[in-house]
């Protein structure tokens, strides 16, 4: 009622505040991506000194980038970004569950809480360059390992694919696994007491209550955190940029998509950046479409159907 | 057989918990250590004790010309500072005019922010860099600053906030107290949101010191970059023939300010990251 009375008055105050944030965003974001859009179709790129185009070309640009190593790198991307999740999100679950679990008293929490979140914060350029240096043939980790004896001859990490790959996976595992556990912490604290408490008075091992309690009630959450996460790796750059420089070696086997964009940037190939920035578009509109739903669904993965269902079938059991 | 169980799991969590921790400061431990040591003693191979080249490789880099490393954490700075105020104040406002008024395009509004919530900045950067160029603001440090306006995470974290602090009724009371609308906004609203602008403001001042993609494409000139981008044409450069003291040197420039700062704040930081999660 009081709003309704409000809205006479004052509604124009919500127009003027909401302003800067939609002019700002149509100058930086609306406005270049239909430019992106447009130049797409055209015939536009930089050959030595001369300058091509922009010639309408149609979809030309889309079905050359279709014939082009475009795959290679989505899959190239995809890789990478596996090799980081699944270990982030397996020793994510684990230790969310031990910090929540009170019978288990993990001693120094929130000491081992900022050590683990530490990585998040660092400058992934910074930190590529650092495993660059340390992962070298003459680096810290081989010198290590030689003097250790546990080596007869220096392992060349970035010259082999498995080893580039491994390194990139591994970086955004250290980056990212501190900030999952505190996400899915956060949910596992958000289950209610009375729940835990029944299955302790009911027998339940800590292997049965994360299985059986812990993991579907928090499966909002965790698909959010996958959902995001395939977002952020779609996005993967700075990482594969710094350490390989640029280059994707070896054999272009760690170039990403956004690496891929930023090549055809640099050299100012607007038709083919265009297309592929349409391409990419489009897979992050159908992640956004996913995350919306989650933000703003009661019920965002039917998971509090699958928990009616559930308690039904516990209904009819206690029956029995 | 329970027994055992419940004695061996604490024991088994530890170690797993600490050889986490050792993996995640490792890295920067030898990274401040080298930090420390002259390129001759780097090349004899690692030492876990510290050297006593600390202040020479300190000012090796700061007379660096071809690197300007102070520099870039100077234009760093401003444009994170920068970023980090236009953010949170402007998405606190943008969260509070949706929040407080009611009005026709109100529901329009939320849900286009709402479903541009986690795009990808990359796929406009084509047209971003294009724009900048024909307005004139290539290789300048504006167009890394001013789009942090329109920021919609940082939206969606204010306007959650909001949601859960700001009875309506305080606005109300504000008015018959004779205060423009303007005014409460910043007087009574921006007060109680403090501690949301707060985190909000280190996750944005984080986020764009990091950032590497946009200013790389944007910057050219040396005195213009930040340090990112000199990380990465470090990376560029022939590498081998230089001190390597040095290059240590410059990563522990680049990253330690920002990891003093996270110990200093740590508790909040750690505490904020969930704020902004999912709705339950």
């Amino acid at each position: 009622m009081k709003k309704k009375k409000k809205s006479i008055n004052y509604g124009k105050w919500g127009y003027l505040f909401i302003l800067p944030f939609f002019i700002t965003y149509l100058i930086f974001s609306l406005i270049p991506l239909v430019d992106t859009v447009r130049y797409s179709f055209f015939e536009y790129f930089r050959s030595g000194i001369k300058q091509i185009g922009p010639n309408f070309v149609g979809m030309e640009n889309y079905i050359s980038l279709l014939k082009s190593d475009m795959f290679k790198y989505g899959a190239n991307t995809l890789i990478l970004w596996l090799i980081g999740f699944i270990p982030q999100i397996v020793v994510a679950l684990v230790l969310a569950a031990w910090f929540t679990d009170a019978r288990l008293k993990i001693r120094g929490k929130q000491f081992f809480k900022v050590v683990i979140y530490l990585p998040n914060l660092i400058m992934a350029s910074a930190f590529a360059l650092l495993f660059f240096t340390m992962f070298s043939t003459n680096g810290p980790v081989n010198s290590i390992l030689l003097s250790l004896g546990w080596l007869k001859k220096p392992i060349d990490f970035m010259g082999s694919v498995f080893g580039t790959r491994a390194l990139v996976g591994f970086m955004n595992f250290l980056m990212w696994f501190g900030n999952t556990t505190i996400m899915l912490m956060a949910a596992v604290m958000g289950i209610s007491m009375d729940v835990f408490e029944a299955s302790d008075l009911d027998g339940c091992n800590s292997f049965q209550r994360f299985f059986y309690i812990t993991l579907p009630l928090i499966r909002p959450i965790l698909a959010y955190t996958l959902i995001t996460s395939i977002i952020g790796g779609l996005q993967m750059f700075d990482v594969p940029q710094i350490l390989t420089n640029g280059q994707g070696n070896p054999d272009r086997t760690s170039m990403t998509l956004i690496m891929f964009l930023n090549s055809h940037l640099k050299s100012k190939n607007y038709g083919m950046a265009g297309a592929l920035s349409v391409y990419l578009f489009i897979i992050s509109g159908i992640l956004c479409f996913f995350v919306y739903h989650m933000t703003n669904d009661n019920d965002p993965d039917g998971s509090k159907k699958a928990a009616k269902k559930r308690a039904k079938e516990e209904r009819r059991r206690l029956r029995r | 057989m329970k027994k055992t169980g419940s004695r061996v799991r604490p024991v088994f969590a530890h170690i797993v918990l600490i050889l986490l921790s050792f993996m995640c400061l490792f890295f920067f431990y030898v990274l401040i250590i080298n930090a420390t040591r002259s390129h001759g003693d780097l090349q004899k191979g690692f030492s876990a004790l510290p050297g006593k080249y600390f202040l020479q490789n300190l000012k090796n880099v700061a007379n660096d010309g071809s690197f300007p490393m102070f520099r870039g954490i100077l234009n760093s700075v401003i444009v994170s500072s920068c970023s980090a105020a236009l953010c949170t104040y402007f998405s606190s406002l943008t969260a509070y005019g949706l929040y407080a008024y009611e009005f026709k395009a109100r529901k329009v509004a939320f849900t286009f922010i709402m479903a541009i919530l986690v795009m990808p900045t990359q796929v406009t950067a084509m047209g971003f860099l294009r724009l900048m160029t024909k307005m004139g603001l290539y290789d300048s440090l504006l167009p890394l600053i001013i789009p942090s306006i329109a920021s919609p995470a940082v939206f969606y974290f204010m306007y959650s906030y909001l949601q859960s602090s700001l009875p309506l009724s305080l606005v109300e009371a504000a008015r018959i107290d004779g205060s423009g609308e303007f005014h409460t906004f910043n007087r009574i609203v921006l007060p109680i949101m403090k501690p949301a602008i707060a985190v909000q403001a280190i996750f944005t001042f984080v986020g764009s010191w990091n950032n590497y993609f946009v200013p790389a494409l944007i910057i050219q000139s040396k005195n213009k970059m930040t340090v990112p981008i000199l990380i990465a044409t470090l990376r560029g450069a022939d590498y081998m023939s230089f001190d390597m003291g040095k290059i240590y040197m410059m990563i522990t420039v680049a990253i330690v300010p920002i990891i003093i700062v996270y110990l200093l704040l740590s508790k909040y930081i750690i505490a904020g990251v969930t704020l902004g999660g999912v709705k339950e």
